[in-house]
């Protein structure tokens, strides 16, 4: 069935999905894993708000994300200038708003859900804020390796943002779920059943990999 | 025991400590002295953990102020005053990793990990064959071993511990308090929370009793509980209830 769209074509498909997915979940990890830390275990004004935001962002359709980066990025938005609607990087900056509230609102979780005492104990140890923060979430690493795998899900399998900023241009911005989209309207439904397995795999494949980073840092 | 100095490593004054609008610590002055061990006695609900969570700086008092080593401790307290201090709680959690990352923690907070240190400790307390074994996986008697092997290994010059022996079989009592009486002879300062008259007579020099909040004992730990001056101290002591 993959045989219709050609090995090269296949190829550079997968590769930008990963490419782009996999941006973006560094990035969401990158600033949403110590935004979490920091919301629940920090207590300070305005936490419960922004605990609501998080999880209210976790909720938010990716068509709507997807539309308002497009109008950040289009040529009269204030991001226009840089011109990287109907690119990669646009794709990566979507995917990237939709995986952010993700992780850090199941990191918070996760945070929130160590022993009280062990924190206790870990300042009565010695610790700085940071290394509390650091070990904290460390102990907490089952929860924040399931933020990042259901992040990693949800975008992934994300297409209408994907393809309001990306545009689905074959050879540059058309990834595993755009394609799905594309052959399955032109009725090639062989090709788009078969472009759903590989997304599928890819998926599998990058949860055993995040399951056994989780496992090796025990 | 080595010699306990005059310089008081804690000096209270005027401490009162409420939660809400309910006084649970009152006490106008108390030192505790260098290289001391203090055994604070008292029911349940008299305020002895609230006083070691002050100790450690975890807490602030809300009225009076506590003087550490002849300087008065801010909030949130420096980082190098809550080094010189820690705590073996009632309830030790373990970090869930080996028993023997748990107990080297503390050094690997200071950025001074001594491999041979935690090895010899490891002997010391009976945890060697338990070293690569997860933490979180040991018996009572075990966590609270590692605990106090955690604490010991800090290098703190002030160790406050809750309940240390509490629910532990005579085996592992002997070896907490082998591992305490070490410290004694290092000369580490020692604030012992329990509800056992026999422990703290072992440990201890001086004894403290609490009951609501208020010292009503304080002194050499064989007067304090042979010939309590307080009603109600002889009361606890007998095992009545006391109110």
């Amino acid at each position: 069935m993959l045989q219709e769209l050609g090995d090269p074509a296949l190829r550079v498909i997968v590769a930008l999905t990963l490419r782009v997915t996999g941006s973006a979940l560094l990035i969401a990890t990158v600033i949403g894993v110590p935004v979490g830390a920091l919301v629940g275990l920090a207590r300070f004004p305005g936490r419960r708000f922004i605990a609501l935001l998080l999880y209210t962002g976790m909720g938010l359709p990716p068509v709507v994300v997807g539309l308002f980066v497009y109008l950040l990025l289009s040529h009269g938005g204030p991001m226009g200038d840089l011109g990287w609607l109907f690119t990669p990087a646009a794709m990566v900056v979507a995917q990237t708003v939709i995986a952010f509230p993700l992780v850090a609102a199941l990191t918070m979780s996760a945070v929130e859900s160590v022993d009280a005492d062990l924190r206790l104990q870990i300042r009565a140890l010695g610790a700085t804020r940071w290394q509390l923060g650091w070990t904290v979430v460390r102990e907490a690493r089952i929860g924040v390796t399931a933020a990042l795998v259901a992040a990693f899900g949800g975008i992934i399998s994300e297409v209408g943002a994907v393809m309001l900023v990306g545009g689905n241009i074959d050879g540059q911005t058309r990834v595993l779920t755009t394609a799905i989209v594309l052959y399955a309207r032109q009725g090639e439904f062989a090709v788009a059943l078969a472009l759903g397995v590989v997304l599928i795999g890819l998926a599998l494949t990058a949860n055993v990999v995040l399951l056994r980073l989780q496992g090796r840092q025990r | 025991m080595t010699p306990v100095s005059q310089q008081p490593m804690y000096a209270l004054r005027n401490l009162r400590h409420r939660y809400g609008n309910r006084v649970v610590l009152d006490i106008p002055q108390l030192d505790i002295h260098c290289g001391e061990t203090l055994a604070i006695v008292g029911p349940s609900g008299a305020g002895k953990s609230t006083l070691l969570r002050l100790l450690q700086f975890l807490e602030h008092p809300s009225d009076g102020h506590i003087l550490f080593d002849g300087t008065s401790v801010n909030w949130p307290a420096p980082l190098h005053a809550m080094r010189r201090v820690t705590t073996v709680f009632q309830r030790s959690v373990m970090l869930d990793r080996s028993v023997r990352r748990n107990v080297e923690f503390g050094m690997a907070l200071r950025g001074r990990p001594d491999a041979a240190r935690v090895d010899a400790l490891l002997r010391h307390m009976g945890l060697a064959p338990l070293a690569a074994v997860r933490a979180t996986s040991l018996s009572g008697g075990e966590i609270q071993r590692v605990a106090l092997a955690r604490a010991v290994m800090t290098g703190a010059e002030v160790l406050l511990l809750d309940e240390p022996a509490a629910n532990l079989d005579p085996a592992n009592v002997g070896l907490v308090e082998s591992a305490i009486r070490e410290l004694q002879g290092r000369g580490t300062t020692l604030v012992i929370v329990t509800h056992n008259t026999h422990e703290a007579r072992r440990l201890s020099q001086r004894a403290l009793v609490l009951l609501d909040g208020l010292v009503v004992e304080d002194g050499p730990t064989g007067a304090v509980f042979d010939t309590p001056r307080d009603p109600r101290t002889r009361a606890f002591l007998s095992g009545d209830l006391v109110c």
